[in-house]
């Protein structure tokens, strides 16, 4: 265990030095300049003004310089802070992440919800009308981007039923649950719609395979009912294609639900991220992309804990 | 609790099958796989069924127990299980009857046990379901079974997944698995065809052995005469999904009259002949059984082949000594079968030159 975790760390810094060195590598070629955004537009733009901006964001150095000067305060424990706002990266992280995280974890949690019974349903009833009618579903899911769901969310539950508000967000610790859900339920269904296809494709064709396991015979041999058959032997055996992808959506998630979460105004990390882009705030964008490497690291090593838990052959002795 | 179907006392046979068929359905043709299979077992007796790979005897021993479920099969014909009809029951109801009533050993240990379920819990889930135990009665069962199968620490196998035992435990395993519910009647598929050749004879002798302690009737499917020979009362020869020949035990080794029976016996290796000789195989393939040929589905292999063979399908003769019958115009051992023989030698026929090759081969050792 000790050595899985060794090596786990050791794989963590190499990804994150790659990771932040093609960042920061990539801004570079951005054309634009953070002294842009930084001066207001009707500010008198004196070349003696922008030097010294420049100079006091150090943003004259040589590339290698400041690429180090971040990696030496990232490892001091150091993010820096937003050139705009003057907010730590560090706060910028805390601020937005709890939302991006529990976006991220309703829509996995709606998808999974749904996609496992109706994969197991699609399986059991191979070429069945129950199988054909969710088939058919899970493809037209499957085609509809998920903004678009979104727009048509937005269109349903907030124009004509006005059951839930088209935009905004309540932070759960704020205003409570329910009127967290209110505005978190439309942004996660939207999240959710395209990652149940996939998750429900994913449980049936692995699901089919398991059931023409000789020890699903076996089991039907022994007497047991179907339903005890498919989830007691069958599912575990079939889900670990579905980890990975769970996983792999995770952290995909936690960086990327950008459309999501601006269609919705939902002040997330990948809203932020977006703005920061938007307006070259470089030590941003740096911070949040050392987070979600590491979120993807830490992501996928529990991803393989759960092999192990799920497959008890793969685990160590 | 589980109600037994008829009684003990009867001498009805405990599974009567008659003109069984099972076909399946695929994209360009059907394969009829078993083709009107009749036969009997009595209660706490052995029925060796013996054929090929793809002879039909696997098929025959899941539609026997309505295993064949997919949606491409059919089934007609007859299963009478101690008096009652299976064939055309609904599954719900064979389901009660798997475990305390039939219960199957398959062939392969490796793949037949759940890799990620402990052993304990597949011993016993049935049992919980059928008898409705509770959790510590199974466990008492389970370390029964698993010390009446020979496995050493019982107790400690129960947390243990498949993958931790070697394949000879595994099958006893399965055989506790399948005997966990008390069944009359026991299917065993092949069961040391996956095994090692020391840890088979194990196998079968413990499977005897149960049988006898609890008085189970039990189908015996193998491809191996040598198998069959002193552990059944009754032996079916299939091939191509029909059977060929069906005697009591003594009398099919006594006097067997198939041409494939003596095949099969034949390509048993013996330790009496020379090192390096040649195995003795039947010539040729089984029948493509989607267009299986016209006469006797033998004929193509058979060294005693007729024109008639290959026009006319022998009938299942009526048996001449008792519970003897068999599926042949020109039957080993009579006169006809020698004519036949020389004729076909004289035409320079393949499989019969092969099958003289052999005679030879085993002439010369004796």
């Amino acid at each position: 265990m000790a050595r899985v975790i060794a090596t786990r760390l050791l794989r963590l810094v190499a990804t994150l030095l790659a990771v932040t060195f093609l960042t920061f590598s990539m801004l570079e070629l951005l054309p634009g300049d953070p002294v842009d955004t930084l001066l207001p537009p009707d500010a008198n733009r004196t070349e003696e003004l922008v030097a010294q901006i420049r100079a006091e964001l150090n943003l004259d150095d040589p590339f290698f310089v400041r690429y180090f000067s971040w990696l030496g305060d990232f490892v001091r424990g150091d993010l820096g802070k937003s050139y705009i706002t003057g907010q730590t990266v560090a706060d910028t992280i805390a601020d937005r992440l709890p939302i991006t995280l529990q976006l991220a974890m309703m829509s996995i949690g709606m998808a999974l919800l749904i996609a496992v019974p109706l994969g197991i349903l699609g399986a059991y009833k191979q070429g069945k009308w129950p199988d054909t009618v969710t088939s058919a579903g899970v493809q037209v899911a499957l085609s509809v981007p998920n903004f678009i769901f979104g727009i048509f969310l937005i269109w349903l539950m907030a124009v004509q039923l006005q059951w839930l508000p088209a935009t905004g967000w309540n932070r759960l610790t704020d205003q409570g649950l329910v009127a967290n859900l209110k505005t978190s339920v439309l942004p996660a269904s939207a999240l959710a719609l395209s990652q149940l296809a996939v998750f429900s494709r994913l449980v049936r064709s692995d699901m089919i395979a398991t059931l023409q396991e000789n020890y699903v015979l076996t089991a039907r041999s022994k007497g047991l009912p179907d339903k005890y058959i498919l989830f007691r032997h069958a599912l575990r055996p079939s889900s670990l294609s579905l980890m990975t992808i769970v996983g792999i959506n995770f952290g995909a998630l936690l960086g990327g639900t950008v459309i999501i979460e601006t269609m919705f105004a939902v002040p997330g990390l990948g809203f932020r991220l977006i703005n920061a882009i938007n307006s070259r705030d470089i030590l941003v964008i740096q911070g949040i992309t050392v987070f979600i490497a590491t979120a993807y690291v830490v992501i996928n090593t529990v991803v393989d804990l759960l092999y192990s838990a799920l497959d008890p052959r793969i685990r160590r002795s | 609790m589980n109600t037994r179907i008829g009684t003990r006392e009867t001498d009805d046979p405990l599974l009567e099958v008659e003109d069984l068929h099972t076909t399946f359905t695929l994209g360009h043709g059907s394969v009829r796989a078993v083709d009107g299979v009749s036969l009997t077992l009595h209660r706490g007796k052995t029925l060796g069924v013996v054929g090929e790979s793809g002879s039909g005897k696997t098929v025959l021993s899941r539609t026997i127990m309505g295993l064949n479920t997919a949606s491409n099969v059919t089934i007609s014909g007859s299963v009478r299980y101690a008096g009652e009809e299976l064939v055309g029951r609904p599954s719900k109801h064979l389901r009660s009857l798997f475990g305390p009533e039939m219960a199957m050993v398959f062939q392969d240990p490796m793949t037949s046990l759940n890799p990620v379920v402990k052993v304990g819990r597949q011993l016993t889930e049935h049992v919980r379901y059928h008898l409705g135990l509770g959790k510590s009665e199974a466990e008492k069962i389970a370390i029964a079974l698993l010390t009446s199968v020979r496995i050493p620490e019982p107790e400690a196998r129960l947390d243990a997944y498949p993958h931790q035992m070697s394949g000879g435990m595994r099958q006893r395993v399965c055989i506790a698995m399948a005997l966990a519910c008390g069944p009359r009647l026991l299917f065993a598929d092949e069961p040391t065809t996956a095994l090692d050749v020391t840890v088979q004879h194990q196998i079968l002798n413990l499977l005897a052995e149960q049988q006898r302690d609890r008085a189970m009737g039990m189908v015996l499917v193998t491809h191996d005469l040598g198998v069959v020979a002193g552990r059944t009362d009754e032996i079916v020869v299939m091939y191509a999904g029909r059977v060929v020949e069906r005697a009591p035990t003594t009398t099919l080794f006594a006097e067997m009259r198939h041409p494939y029976t003596e095949g099969l016996l034949r390509s048993i290796p013996k330790t009496s002949e020379a090192k390096h000789t040649r195995l003795n195989a039947i010539h040729g393939r089984p029948p493509d059984l989607l267009s299986p040929p016209p006469g006797c589905k033998f004929a193509p292999r058979c060294p005693y082949a007729q024109e008639r063979c290959r026009n006319e399908e022998p009938p299942l003769t009526d048996p001449e000594t008792p519970g003897h019958s068999f599926r042949c115009f020109y039957p080993i051992g009579t006169p006809e079968n020698r004519a036949a023989y020389e004729s076909n030698l004289a035409a320079g026929l393949p499989q019969t030159l092969a099958a003289a090759g052999q005679l030879l081969a085993t002439e010369e050792v004796a």
